[in-house]
């Protein structure tokens, strides 16, 4: 019942700073742990990864409860990194994954520019990342909690930070679309180094009890995902793009179906994350890999990689 | 192995307050466990309703007219729950499960007492078969606001030694709380070990009058769920591991069944000060 991708006559491929992947479709970072429970429900080979959820320096409580509200077509989080830390997700997350070669892309999170630069010191020289995706997403204690991706500088020192210590793998930059102007913050971090940017991080926002009068969430604000929020993502995408031709993006945010993943690709991603639709749907990767590759063949278009930046003139 | 299964309504009938619903659930059954749980995505890919609802497996048959088949009991709570207890014959429900960690079933057989509030003791039938195959006495008590709300009662009157009924309202049975008749039940059935599925505080409850009569106390926590199956992180509460430190543990799949002993029961909805990971351990 583990189920498999299947490209049928379409060339699905994804190239991924070299590595021929048979799938451009990978699980987001936060929405699949480290891969493990997924494995009951579909061939993670057969896709085209894992973005694991971030890890942090030190292993990490979270926030107390309620951390989750449904809301329409979405959902707001407010998880707080949950994890285990950065030496235990080595020893036993990244090496469950990489004994089962399934390809990995590691997510890593700080509270500071130095603990970013800490976590990228414990990922050196290890071959079995394809990966790693910096999650400047998350608040800066050392700057009044302000979140490093909104802002071009802070965004810039904590990719400047891991860069120092990864010179041979791929580094990703997670951006948030919480910011007046993401062609900025792209141009920042592609200068301080990256590779590439994934599109997009959860939008900020609050629900409210009708009952209490208070916040649902025990922290007040929380993480909105799903498909409320996709047609953000394919703006966010499609604008970094015109501004970047040749910036590789792992575009995410409310990835449902096929049909969605081919806006973004329209728009300009070279690969795909599909998150908060796996709580919905625990194969939903393999089968949006899946739809993609049906609605490519039934309109006579033999590979995906043709049908990128096609939303741009 | 949880397998996803794209189910079809077999029936959909009314039980007291509630929906007792049946679904085709393929290999499901073959590895279900008391204890353990389905989640049901709600309409298809175009609902705005994207999370999962979670439900007790109450009955589960490996093998029938359906091959595999299960029954759940649905409250209609919300707009999900509500378009569940919709469904109809042959409309088709995406599943998931079997899902958690079942009941732990004593070594020995001794006596046991279980006790469900409301539909809470949806579980607790095919848990009372697997304590009676192991040789045990199975003594219920089922509680309830009123009498609509009692689920269970012939079951548990066919499968139990005794059956005590507590309602909020006196509509049936004593009036009361399930943990008011349980102090006496323990003593008269030298009962070691206790099982109990509903809401929190009773959970609470009955395990402090497990622990002040040193027998265990298992329970089926009901915690707020995005997944169900491990990814999320949503459905955490503070537990104290066999070290002796309390960790944030998913409910979904360290639980839903927890030693009520280790459960922190009242710093639940709190990351207690010296959790693992807290920064304080």
């Amino acid at each position: 019942m583990v189920t498999k991708t299947n490209s049928g006559a379409v060339d699905m491929s994804c190239d991924f700073f070299g590595v021929k992947l048979a799938s451009p479709v990978f699980t987001a970072s936060g929405c699949a742990a480290s891969g493990k429970e997924l494995s009951n429900f579909m061939d993670l080979t057969s896709i085209g990864g894992v973005v694991t959820k971030s890890v942090m320096l030190e292993p990490r409580a979270g926030r107390a409860t309620p951390r989750m509200s449904e809301t329409p077509s979405g959902m707001l989080n407010g998880i707080g990194l949950q994890g285990p830390g950065i030496d235990y997700f080595l020893e036993n997350d990244l090496s469950w994954l990489s004994e089962r070669k399934i390809a990995t892309i590691v997510s890593i999170a700080g509270n500071t520019v130095e603990e970013f630069s800490k976590l990228a010191y414990k990922l050196k020289n290890r071959p079995e990342i394809l990966a790693i995706e910096v999650n400047i997403s998350c608040p800066n204690v050392e700057n009044r909690n302000k979140v490093f991706a909104c802002n071009p500088v802070t965004a810039q020192d904590a990719v400047k930070a891991v860069r120092k210590h990864i010179s041979n793998v791929p580094l990703l930059a997670k951006l948030s679309p919480d910011v007046t102007d993401i062609v900025e913050i792209a141009g920042s971090v592609i200068k301080a180094g990256v590779n590439g940017l994934s599109l997009i991080n959860t939008l900020l926002g609050m629900a409210i009890d009708t009952n209490t009068f208070k916040p649902v969430l025990s922290g007040g604000t929380g993480g909105l995902s799903g498909p409320a929020i996709r047609p953000v993502a394919v703006r966010c995408i499609h604008q970094v793009r015109a501004a970047f031709s040749e910036v590789f993006i792992l575009g995410s945010g409310g990835l449902r179906t096929g049909s969605d993943g081919l806006e973004f690709i329209a728009a300009g991603a070279n690969a795909l994350s599909v998150g908060t639709a796996i709580f919905n749907d625990p194969s939903a990767p393999v089968r949006i890999h899946n739809e993609i590759a049906e609605k490519l063949g039934n309109k006579k278009i033999d590979s995906l990689a043709s049908v990128r930046n096609a939303a741009h003139d | 192995m949880p397998i996803q299964h794209e189910s079809s309504v077999i029936s959909n009938s009314r039980a007291g307050a509630y929906h007792l619903i049946s679904l085709t659930a393929g290999d499901i059954p073959k590895s279900y466990k008391p204890g353990q749980f389905v989640t049901l995505s709600i309409d298809g890919l175009a609902s705005s309703l994207i999370l999962r609802r979670s439900f007790s497996i109450y009955q589960a048959q490996d093998r029938g007219v359906y091959g595999g088949s299960i029954e759940i009991v649905v409250a209609a709570h919300g707009e999900g729950t509500k378009w569940i207890t919709q469904l109809r014959r042959n409309d088709s429900v995406n599943i998931v499960g079997p899902l958690g960690k079942p009941f732990p079933i004593p070594k020995d057989p001794v006596s046991c007492i279980l006790i469900g509030g409301g539909y809470g003791s949806a579980p607790l039938f095919r848990l009372a078969e697997a304590l009676k195959n192991r040789g045990c006495r199975v003594d219920f008590i089922l509680g309830a606001q009123n009498s609509e709300k009692l689920f269970g009662l012939l079951e548990a009157r066919r499968l139990g030694h005794n059956v005590v009924i507590t309602t909020a309202d006196g509509s049936a049975g004593q009036t009361g709380f399930v943990t008011d008749p349980l102090p006496e039940l323990i003593e008269k059935t030298s009962s070691q070990v206790i099982y109990s599925c509903g809401p929190m505080p009773m959970l609470s409850a009955i395990t402090e009058i497990a622990k002040a009569n040193k027998i265990y106390s298992f329970t089926a926590v009901e915690e707020a769920m995005a997944c169900g199956i491990g990814v999320c992180m949503t459905c955490v509460l503070p537990v104290i591991g066999e070290d002796g430190v309390t960790r944030m543990l998913r409910s979904c799949v360290d639980g839903p069944i927890f030693n009520g002993e280790k459960v922190r029961w009242s710093d639940v909805g709190t990351v207690p000060s010296e959790t693992f990971g807290s920064g304080n351990h």
